[in-house]
């Protein structure tokens, strides 16, 4: 190879090779049938199978499933394992984002408070809302109200520095603003105690059984979010290059970049809302992929979705089997098996591009 | 486990020498200014007759209603704040961060009364404060009230129908409490199958459990101690998925616990034997 080629490769960092689509894509179908089929009442293979060919008006298909057993996969299970990819899609491919919008291998989708800031709504809420009025509705719409207004003042201090087109700045507010508002929970938290049961639960993070409700409740913002990313998905590799070499090859920075961001964060608010806070997943399944693989963001992206929704999915059958019938909360899984696993991933390839 | 100085009615000769959570507790005369950060000794002490000699009690105390509430906490306690009372007795359920060595240091006694894990330790619980509080007698009083009234509902739940299940409901993320704790004891007395007894592999007595294992269990009898914490009722536990095929949805057969009578081990644990006595009569109708 030449030196140009050298050049060159590093200036346009591989693509999305036919290999790896079909491998994420295969890797996602697998965890997605493996979710509907695994969980603690066994249905039986055979039974599920007739069940949905049944539901698909198959001819001739009929299901042997009870109408409790039919409850308990279309109602239950079915729904929470589209919730768990929809949602790990949406964390991982936030974090890829976030990474390559703000050159940080260590950005997940909580850099800039929206943990914090939906852990404080939703803390808030448990507090201080009447029975009867918070019920299940209104906990995540305060919770994301709570994540987008820090993330909104993360911005504002940022741009405050005067030094709006670094991207630094915008993480050292983050940190700031995320300090500010985890010290407010804590002390609503600690303010409230007989809330604490109730507020620990929401923070360790969990895939709720809550039926189609959260599905739908979450799926325009984590669709609208990832087809934006996904189309300034080149973009976000010329901005990695560096702001003032984005800004030498004619892109706006600070637009597409609030672009990114605004879409990340909504996405990521959503998810949070209804799942509470999963960690991990932002961080080590953009960072796999691109151990594994080598690709630039413009592939990076497209293979989070996939490889995102199927780790969450798989790690929810973790979640919702290994103690069945009892559950372990989803956060402690992705961070119990994705952290050695991700050591391995480390220790067995040379790394790529950070 | 303590030293009974008086017996009978004659009133109590101080002083008194009892050993609770702290160890050897001694109160040397009659307390008259207790503060008490635990809840569950609260009610005990105003249901012996003591809560005029009861100076403060913790912002979770919320019964009876006549009880001096203050902003003091038993989780987060302020030694200063405490003293400040000027309080000749301390009881406390918890004791974070050397809340009754720094109480000690300022020649304050302290009783510390864990939560019980058995009926008995309840009942001893009960005879202790009589004692440290002069009211012996009364603490018998109530104890004997209290066997005599579960012991009826315990011998009446025995007559009905057996092999029923129960689900008891601690959060509405699933939450459950198993045989082995307290509140669960209460289940197994009435005879009743506990569905998160099969989910406690690890044994640590309070398993969260999946939904679709609760339907599928389809459990006969619904406890809910999320009433206060977390707005559940009726109407919001059958609209969740699935729900609607579970036995005690279909009968109606849920029970509203107050979130307080559940989590506690005081007197108040007839009002929760009652509150199950006429759910199982509704069911065996």
């Amino acid at each position: 190879m030449t030196s140009v080629a050298e050049h060159a490769a590093e200036v346009r960092p591989r693509g999305l090779t036919v290999a790896w689509a079909c491998s994420a894509t295969a890797f996602l179908l697998v965890s997605l049938i493996a979710g509907v089929l695994v969980g603690p009442i066994d249905l039986g293979v055979g039974s599920v199978l007739e069940s949905a060919g049944a539901r698909l008006h198959a001819p001739g298909v009929t299901s042997s499933l009870s109408p409790t057993e039919e409850a308990i996969l279309w109602e239950i299970r079915v729904p929470r394992v589209v919730l768990a990819a929809l949602v790990g899609a949406m964390l991982a491919v936030a974090g890829a984002t976030y990474q390559g919008v703000f050159r940080n291998p260590l950005a997940d989708p909580y850099l800039l408070g929206v943990a914090a800031g939906a852990g404080l709504g939703a803390t808030i809420a448990i507090a201080y809302l009447p029975d009867g009025l918070r019920g299940q509705r209104l906990l995540p719409i305060a919770a994301f109200v709570g994540g987008s207004i820090a993330v909104l003042l993360t911005y504002a201090v940022g741009r405050s520095a005067r030094r709006e087109r670094d991207a630094a700045t915008l993480v050292l507010a983050g940190v700031t603003v995320t300090a500010f508002f985890t010290a407010w929970q804590t002390f609503v938290q600690q303010q409230n105690s007989e809330t604490l049961q109730e507020v620990y639960s929401w923070i360790l993070g969990n895939i709720p059984s809550s039926g189609w409700s959260d599905v739908v409740v979450v799926l325009p913002y984590i669709a609208v979010a990832t087809v934006v990313i996904l189309a300034l998905r080149r973009v976000v590799d010329v901005l990695n290059l560096g702001d003032d070499e984005a800004a030498s090859l004619g892109v706006d920075v600070r637009r597409v970049r609030l672009a990114l961001v605004v879409a990340a964060t909504l996405g990521t608010a959503a998810a949070v809302a209804v799942t509470g806070l999963i960690g991990f997943v932002g961080i080590i399944v953009p960072h796999t992929i691109r151990l594994l693989t080598g690709v630039g963001y413009r592939a990076l992206l497209p293979l989070s979705v996939l490889v995102g929704a199927g780790f969450l999915v798989l790690a929810d059958v973790v979640a919702r089997t290994a103690l069945a019938p009892a559950e372990i909360p989803l956060g402690v899984v992705t961070a119990f098996f994705g952290a050695p696993f991700f050591a391995v991933v480390l220790r067995t390839t040379r790394g790529g591009s950070p | 486990m303590h030293q009974t100085v008086a017996s009978g009615s004659s009133p109590t000769a101080f002083p008194v020498t009892v050993v609770a959570s702290n160890g050897k507790v001694t109160v040397v005369k009659r307390p008259t200014r207790i503060v008490s950060l635990s809840p569950t000794a609260t009610e005990t002490l105003f249901a012996l007759g003591a809560g005029s000699q009861v100076v403060a009690v913790d912002d979770q105390s919320d019964h009876p209603r006549a009880a001096p509430r203050t902003s003091l906490s038993g989780f987060t306690p302020n030694v200063e704040a405490i003293a400040g009372y000027r309080p000749d007795l301390v009881v406390i359920a918890y004791d974070p961060k050397g809340l009754s060595e720094a109480l000690g240091r300022l020649g304050i006694t302290v009783l510390h009364q864990d939560g019980a894990k058995s009926f008995k330790g309840a009942y001893q619980q009960i005879r202790q404060l009589g004692l440290v509080t002069g009211r012996e007698a009364r603490a018998a009083k109530l104890i004997a009230g209290m066997k005599k009234r579960i012991g009826a509902i315990v011998a009446d739940a025995r007559r009905g129908r057996q092999g029923l299940s129960v689900y008891h409901e601690l959060d509405p993320t699933l939450y459950s409490a198993t045989s082995k704790t307290f509140i669960g004891q209460v289940y197994v007395s009435l005879g009743l199958k506990n569905i998160a007894d099969a989910a406690d592999s690890l044994g640590f007595g309070y398993p969260q459990l999946s939904s679709e294992y609760v339907v599928a269990a389809s459990p006969d009898l619904i406890v809910l101690a999320d009433t206060v914490c977390c707005g559940q009722k009726p109407s919001t536990v059958s609209a969740r998925p699935g729900w609607d095929r579970v036995s005690a949805v279909r009968t109606g057969s849920i029970v509203r616990i107050h979130d307080s009578i559940a989590s506690r081990w005081g007197p108040r644990l007839v009002d929760f034997y009652r509150a199950m006595a006429s759910a199982l009569a509704r069911l065996r109708q």
